[in-house]
């Protein structure tokens, strides 16, 4: 027990004390993980609509492979990542790899098929007579699309904290293709990691709760604004 | 109207998404203005591939930002087992090397892949194990008895299983003993030392780990030297530059400034002080410009 205790009073301190080096590892945590949901929410929404709407050859296999990648480890996301990365990799003239771009990608590959897959479904599950209705009134492609989003913005939202959760808290493809390089490439997990392997549980611990704190706080702004559509319904 | 508003939603969105890249260029920018004060290298970059106990110990904490400042260059810390680091010198993934296995390290100098290969510094591998020492490691021997006695009882043992610089040592001593591990109580933990000996911790068994590692975090160990001193614990640690002529993109220059920095005086001594603070001993013993022969006498 004691060692939640010590954690938690720790953790107290490097937030009230404003740590430098916590805030500065909780800003690039939150610039990451935050660039890569925003990344993925471009590809994975729009790619999502489309398996969702359009029926294709080859649709069902295409889905199954989406589905299959809401689940891809992401140690083997950040293998593959590390590989294309490398100085003699296919793309190792970006010399992106050890930095904060090389994590984006990684993250925005681990996070793009779960806000797909989510967004696939609540677009299914939106009653399809409302399609018919729509454009039965006269709207072009483009705004039914929109309204067709609007009305599964729920579903929407939930792939969105699903899939900022998966990458906030994610730390093989970090730790592999950021390298954990203080002031560059530590964020939260990571750092949790190296202090593990330091030894030093007590820091561990309070960046623990740190991280937690964080993801809770941004998962109850996203989650507010879900519920505040449903309740003026 | 709702057409308008989602797409103000959208508008709004896309300029989130231009301010946080933005936000990302910049900060990057940021780290390379603070290096650019000295002097401006050419390449800044240089990533050092190296051993966990050198970071652990919390050695690189205080030589890395030294060495920046003096110099420079940005230096990228890759803190992987001795034998990832090699491996990403032999792949011209790094630029430079600090790492602690010499008989591995031997077969790159020899292939002409890492270049001004050069002796930095030592400290010592320490068999540490249970209070009680139930296999006996204290009275045996030498090293090889003891690693015999640990096998003959089967008292758990922790190995990293790695390939890390530690790892290495310790497969080099079994061999020596004529003994090949393996069973329920040859333990294979496949992480860095720090989590290694937590574990021996936990279960109460015995370990190979260098000497800085465990001091660092003796207090919270239940754990206690079993054995030191054995001619066959020395740990050396070499700094080698990745041969430019053989990778074209390895940063020659700065792999150069960095192996400078390690064997000048003033980091040697740097090095000799270090942990003296906190442990009441030095973690690291200077050698540079010392030979192998003189150290293994």
């Amino acid at each position: 027990m004691e060692v939640y205790a010590e954690g938690l009073r720790e953790a107290i301190r490097l937030l009230v004390s404003l740590d430098p080096q916590v805030m500065d590892i909780l800003a690039r945590t939150l610039r990451v993980s935050g660039t890569a949901t925003l990344i993925s929410i471009v590809i994975g929404v729009p790619a999502g609509a489309f398996l969702a709407l359009r029926r294709f050859a080859g649709r069902n296999l295409t889905l199954s492979l989406v589905y299959l990648g809401m689940g891809a480890p992401p140690v083997v996301v950040g293998l593959i990542t590390w590989l294309t990365l490398t100085r003699y990799g296919p793309l190792g003239f970006l010399g992106w790899l050890y930095t904060t771009k090389a994590m984006i990608v990684a993250q925005a590959v681990i996070a793009s098929p779960i806000i797909a897959g989510f967004t696939v479904a609540a677009i299914q599950s939106v009653n399809p007579k409302i399609r018919l209705q729509i454009l039965a009134l006269g709207a072009t492609q483009l705004q039914m699309l929109l309204l067709l989003l609007r009305e599964a913005r729920l579903g929407i939202l939930a792939a969105i904290i699903a899939g900022f959760g998966g990458v906030i808290s994610e730390v093989g493809a970090s730790i592999m293709v950021g390298g954990n390089i203080e002031g560059e490439t530590r964020v939260m997990t990571t750092a949790i990691v190296l202090e593990v392997s330091k030894g030093q549980t007590e820091l561990a611990t309070a960046l623990s709760i740190i991280l937690l704190l964080m993801s809770f706080l941004i998962t109850f702004v996203l989650t507010l604004q879900q519920q505040k559509g449903r309740s003026a319904q | 109207m709702r057409l308008k508003r989602i797409l103000t939603l959208l508008l709004v969105f896309a300029l989130v998404l231009t301010v946080l890249a933005g936000c990302g260029g910049q900060s990057d920018k940021g780290s390379g203005d603070q290096a650019q004060q000295p002097q401006e290298p050419k390449e800044k970059d240089i990533i050092l591939a190296t051993t966990t106990s050198t970071v652990d110990s919390g050695l690189l904490d205080i030589l890395v930002p030294d060495f920046e400042q003096k110099t420079g260059y940005n230096v990228k810390v890759i803190a992987v087992g001795t034998g990832a680091a090699l491996e990403m010198g032999e792949k011209g993934e790094a630029d430079v090397l600090l790492v602690h296995a010499p008989s591995s390290e031997k077969p790159l100098v020899d292939a002409g892949i890492v270049t001004n290969y050069q002796l930095v510094m030592h400290n010592d591998f320490i068999v540490v194990g249970p209070k009680d020492d139930p296999a006996g490691v204290k009275k045996a021997a030498s090293i090889e008895d003891a690693f015999k006695a640990v096998a003959a009882k089967k008292a758990i043992f922790v190995s990293r299983g790695d390939d890390s610089g530690t790892h290495k040592k310790e497969v080099s001593i079994w061999k020596t003993a004529g003994i090949e591990p393996s069973g329920s109580w040859y333990q294979k933990s496949g992480t860095g030392m720090g989590a290694t000996l937590n574990i021996a911790s936990e279960k109460q068994g015995y370990t190979l780990t260098d000497r800085a590692t465990y001091l660092a975090q003796k207090e919270k160990l239940n754990l206690d030297i079993m054995r030191e001193g054995d001619a066959a614990l020395l740990n050396i640690y070499h700094v080698m530059q990745v041969n430019s002529q053989k990778f074209e993109k390895v940063n020659a220059e700065g792999a150069k400034a960095f192996v400078e920095y390690m064997i000048n005086p003033e980091t040697q001594k740097k090095i000799g002080e270090f942990g003296v603070d906190k442990y009441g001993q030095p973690l690291f013993i200077p050698d540079a410009g010392k030979t192998m022969d003189e150290l293994t006498k």
